[in-house]
């Protein structure tokens, strides 16, 4: 997949560099480094195939190209990439997995709807 | 004295390098071993299930659709690390147990209802194989069950390593494990070689602080072993 083309979503290019906490109220697509925790509550994170994460993440929806270290809590789905390393334990209601992603780490799937949300309400 | 990279290298299969097929066939297998964790995996529901092969999207489906809990952690690709390699007494290379353990299978105690070893003994280097045992003893549950594939004298040292998807019966199907040795690219991705075959002796010593061992011998040189913690 490739980087959204429409301007509804923030956008971390692969040349930027960020430590400590990520919120917000958009859709947020990371092609960079972040380190720390990123929070969306409503909206989807989008880690390009160049994003490298350290990073406990929230969010509505979340999928995955790059590297992602760090737990995830999705209320809707995860999808892991064919290019998808993640080394961490993922809770949501759906995941897609395609073939060629590593995963290291629990998947857990809250069939209540809200359930996954956990304190991110 | 060996590299690094020649100490890694062994733990390949020199001719896998060739030209090979861009798609990966699938085969199958029958699995007793496997037909009797089915009926565990369908009978009971939210029971943690730890997948030590390749990660498989359809295991993972699988579990969970189930109402599982599933990990998934590729201890060979894991054991394959550089700097896992460490001197011993007498200058002989080898991997270091206790960091390696302390890096992978770190788990809270009892934790695991079933495990899914599948053939990771046969390809570890040995000095690995028994400390992981021991660590599988402890996070597994008491009651809890491991699957496990040993290879019979009759495979050969070039038998091919699998993965393994589950279905919903007692097949598997098995596709062929290769990735790139550390620090190669993927386009140099190799097959791990068979690193010694274990007889029932040996893999009951492994398996003495189980409860239980039971055996099952297929016709494709597989020795399969469900232990009971």
């Amino acid at each position: 997949m490739d980087a959204p083309q429409t301007g509804d979503f923030a956008h971390i290019g692969k040349s930027v560099v960020i430590k400590g906490e990520l919120s917000g109220s958009e859709d947020l697509y990371v092609d960079g480094h972040v380190d720390g925790k990123i929070e969306l509550r409503n909206h989807s994170l989008t880690v390009g195939p160049n994003g490298m994460v350290k990073a406990d993440v929230t969010a509505k929806s979340v999928v995955i190209q790059g590297k992602l270290d760090g737990s995830v809590l999705a209320s809707d789905r995860v999808e892991l990439k064919k290019t998808a390393v993640v080394n961490g334990d993922l809770t949501t209601q759906r995941i897609a997995i395609e073939e060629g992603a590593f995963l290291r780490g629990k998947v857990d799937i809250q069939k209540e709807a809200g359930k996954a949300t956990g304190s991110a309400g | 004295m060996a590299s690094v990279s020649d100490n890694v290298m062994k733990f390949f299969r020199s001719s896998s390098n060739s030209a090979s097929p861009a798609i990966e066939k699938k085969l199958s297998r029958r699995s007793s071993g496997m037909g009797e964790v089915s009926r565990i995996l369908k009978s009971q529901e939210g029971l943690c299930v730890l997948d030590m092969g390749a990660t498989s999207a359809n295991n993972i489906r699988f579990f969970t659709d189930k109402g599982h809990k599933n990990y998934s952690e590729d201890l060979l690709r894991s054991s394959l690390d550089p700097e896992l390699r460490i001197e011993d007494s007498e200058g002989k290379s080898v991997l270091d147990s206790k960091k390696f353990l302390d890096e992978n299978l770190v788990y809270a105690t009892g934790l695991f209802d079933v495990v899914l070893c599948w053939n990771l003994p046969d390809y570890m280097e040995e000095s690995l194989v028994k400390p992981t045992i021991d660590r599988l003893w402890s996070v597994m549950k008491p009651g809890g069950v491991l699957l496990a594939f040993f290879h019979t004298r009759d495979a050969g040292p070039d038998s091919t390593c699998y993965r393994f998807h589950v279905t919903d019966t007692d097949m598997l199907d098995m596709q062929e494990v290769k990735f790139a040795p550390p620090g190669r690219p993927a386009s140099e991705k190799q097959s791990p070689r068979l690193q010694r075959v274990f007889n029932n002796r040996h893999i009951e010593n492994l398996f003495r602080d189980f409860a239980s061992i039971k055996f099952f011998l297929a016709r494709d040189s597989i020795r399969e072993v469900l232990v009971v913690r």
